[in-house]
């Protein structure tokens, strides 16, 4: 068995669109190791979510996948829809962005809760009651007989996304993909999710992927952090270095320009100047040289490759901040 | 909850009377009379003046109006003068050939139109959901007294499977009933189908690209699933709709079919009497017409109610699954 749960390589997303194809997700190579958990951050339009449904294997209508994409050594974009659904909900879950909207509004929680465990687990409707209770009791949902009899609409914001949650938990899953799960929640309760995915994921030994645009939010909560900038992963490494050391400019940018759950509320905040390129149209070097203070010619003319700077730790830029001696090692 | 059950026993007692005046008022405005068809044509004036005078038609509108409404709230829908048969009898009559005409009718295009919506939204603008556009329209565009011929002739003429025309009661044996109603519903449903499929593949396309039917198949559930206990039931208000107003318009009777295929139905009593100014009879058909419109869309209210859980609170939440469709309210607001 190999440490690596996850193993993405130059995975490309398009979605046909009628500006022309989108290259959402455009080269990204990352890991994800057993147990582990990994940030993923980046402004709006970067690409988190196309990439997180592109692993998932559930893209947009007119879409294109190429690359590999190995989990557990099998590569997930060689399979059919069949085999998918025997992986999705006991291999991997997904949380979406919006617990409003990813719980059917005409439906119990009950089903919705059970659906999936009935049919993988093969267990009695019975067996699979009790498990739901013990799992809205495991995600802290209060008075979990009378919430399985609830509708959505009969439960707040942050309950319905405690109940995703356990939804995405039912038949323990070896990886669980969360994208966005809080930005539609309030601050205090955006926090009380975020812990609870870590709480689950380090005792149960689960593999994460939390997607967030805040990376202040994914540094303090995951084990390694990927920055991704149109369609491209700006840097990847250890989260509490990217944080503390980011190479990347854009990463250092993102840094001083979010309004994190985590700051005071009237924080100063850094806004980036510029906007992320097109596209569908996106420039011929680095996407993010347009934005970049210390860009140069070089930067326009060639993609940069991903860079080693320490140990587990890389950056795609030709030119990386903070640059100790010795360091510029290519990988 | 009283207000709402108040609210809309307004409105229905307001549609009713609107209908009956209304009604009344078209049959005063008409050239002719019943004493004129009673009498015949070479009645003189004076005649005609004395037999309406005899009916009590000589009283003034609102007067014969009211008098009418108030026996028809005590069940007492008059007697036909012509005929002289009472008009709840002649309703009583023909109403198990109209119902049974209009939910046949609705049950075959709901049968024929909820698969091919199904086929429609699951492969969208592909040749199959094109092919399937094309022949409903085709139906939409082919008129009822085109259709019952066509079919008359293929089935009955041709075929020699199934009867031209005539009604044979239920009482004489489901088979030949069911024989014999087959083709004039199957005239009124083609009319139907087209648009049925239309708004049923709509709303699901739409329903098939929200979030909550992705996190089911992020479940692993099969697409048929997904389809039919997920996204089927919130795509069906406006069908619910659609179907209720198809029925509360063929329960007034289909003029046409009912005539094209000789059936004894409300579409036949009515035509029969405007016909024969039988003022009596049409006001109180309409008025039945207007009550059974009222009772279709309260069941379709209720109906909203067992679709989507969220209408159950009272009139003022029932705007929400529409607004819910298109935007769902964020978490924002409930979670504090
Ligand atoms: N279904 C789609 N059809 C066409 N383009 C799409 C579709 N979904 C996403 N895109 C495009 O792909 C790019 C990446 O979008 P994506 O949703 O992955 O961004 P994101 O990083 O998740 O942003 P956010 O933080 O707002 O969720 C954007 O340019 C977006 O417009
Ligand atoms: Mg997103």
């Amino acid at each position: 068995m190999t440490a690596e749960l996850l193993e993405v390589t130059d995975l490309h997303a398009y979605i046909g669109s009628p500006k022309g194809v989108v290259r959402a997700v455009d080269g990204v190579s990352f890991d994800l190791r057993r147990g582990e958990a990994l940030g993923v951050v980046g402004e709006s339009g970067s690409g988190k979510s196309v990439m997180a449904r592109a692993i998932m294997g559930l893209m947009p209508a007119r879409s294109d996948r190429t690359g590999e994409i190995l989990f557990k050594g099998r590569d997930l974009l060689g399979l059919s829809r069949k085999e998918l659904q025997e992986i999705w909900g006991p291999q991997i879950a997904m949380v979406f962005q919006d617990p409003g909207r990813s719980l059917n509004p005409v439906v119990r929680i009950e089903r919705q809760l059970t659906e999936g465990m009935r049919r993988h687990l093969g267990i009695s409707r019975s067996e699979a009651n009790t498990r739901a209770l013990d799992l809205l009791k495991e995600v802290g949902v209060p008075d979990p007989e009378q919430r399985l009899r609830a509708y959505p609409h009969e439960l707040s914001g942050g309950m319905r996304q405690r109940v995703m949650i356990a939804v995405a938990l039912a038949c323990e899953p070896d990886l669980l993909i969360a994208d966005e799960p809080t930005t539609a929640l309030d601050v205090t309760i955006q926090r009380q999710v975020l812990d609870l995915l870590r709480r689950v994921q380090t005792e149960r030994g689960m593999s994460l992927m939390l997607i967030s645009h805040d990376l202040h939010v994914v540094a303090g909560r995951t084990d390694r952090t990927a920055v991704m900038y149109a369609g491209r992963l700006a840097e990847i490494g250890e989260s509490h270095e990217v944080f503390e050391d980011p190479r990347h400019r854009y990463t250092s940018a993102l840094l001083g320009a979010t309004p994190s759950i985590e700051h005071a509320r009237h924080a100063p905040l850094n806004v980036i100047s510029g906007s992320l390129p097109s596209p569908t149209d996106p420039p011929p070097g680095c996407r993010f040289a347009p934005r970049c203070a210390a860009a140069s010619e070089a930067c326009d003319s060639a993609q940069p490759a991903m860079l080693g700077v320490g140990v587990d730790h890389a950056v795609a830029c030709l030119n990386p901040t903070n640059m100790r001696e010795g360091e510029l090692v290519g990988r | 909850m009283w207000s709402d059950i108040l609210r809309r026993g307004g409105y229905a007692l307001l549609v009713i009377l609107l209908v009956t005046i209304g009604v009344q008022a078209l049959m005063a405005l008409a050239p002719g009379s019943v004493a004129e068809v009673i009498l015949g044509e070479a009645a003189t004036p004076e005649a005609v003046a004395a037999m309406n005078a005899e009916l009590g038609f000589d009283r003034p509108f609102f007067v014969q109006y009211f008098d009418w409404l108030f026996s028809a709230l005590q069940g007492d829908l008059g007697t036909s003068p012509i005929t002289h048969i009472p008009v709840t009898e002649a309703i009583m009559q023909r109403l198990p050939v109209t119902l049974e005409l209009a939910v046949l009718a609705l049950s075959i295009a709901l049968l024929v139109a909820i698969p091919l919506a199904v086929l429609s939204a699951t492969f969208p603008n592909s040749g199959l959901d094109r092919g399937i556009n094309a022949v409903t329209s085709a139906f939409l565009s082919i008129p009822a007294f085109v259709a019952g011929p066509v079919l008359v002739f293929f089935f009955a003429v041709t075929m020699k499977t199934l009867p031209a025309l005539g009604w044979t009661p239920i009482e004489e044996g489901l088979g030949p009933n069911l024989r014999g109603a087959i083709l004039p519903a199957l005239a009124v449903a083609l009319t139907e189908i087209a648009a049925f499929h239309r708004v049923l593949r709509a709303d699901l396309i739409g329903t098939l690209r929200e979030d909550y039917v992705a996190a089911a198949r992020a479940k692993g559930m099969t697409g048929t699933y997904v389809l039919f206990r997920h996204a089927f039931r919130p795509s069906s208000f406006s069908l619910l709709t659609i179907s209720g107003l198809s029925l509360a318009r063929l329960i007034g009777g289909t003029i046409i079919v009912e005539a094209l295929f000789v059936l004894p139905g409300i579409g036949q009593l009515i035509s029969s009497s405007i016909i024969q100014r039988d003022v009596v009879t049409v006001q109180g058909v309409v008025a039945f017409i207007a009550v059974g419109f009222v009772v279709i869309n309260m069941l379709v209210d209720v109906g909203y109610g067992a679709i989507d859980p969220r209408v159950r609170r009272g009139p003022r939440a029932r705007k929400a699954p529409v607004a819910a469709k298109a935007r769902t309210t964020q978490g924002k607001a409930v979670s504090a």
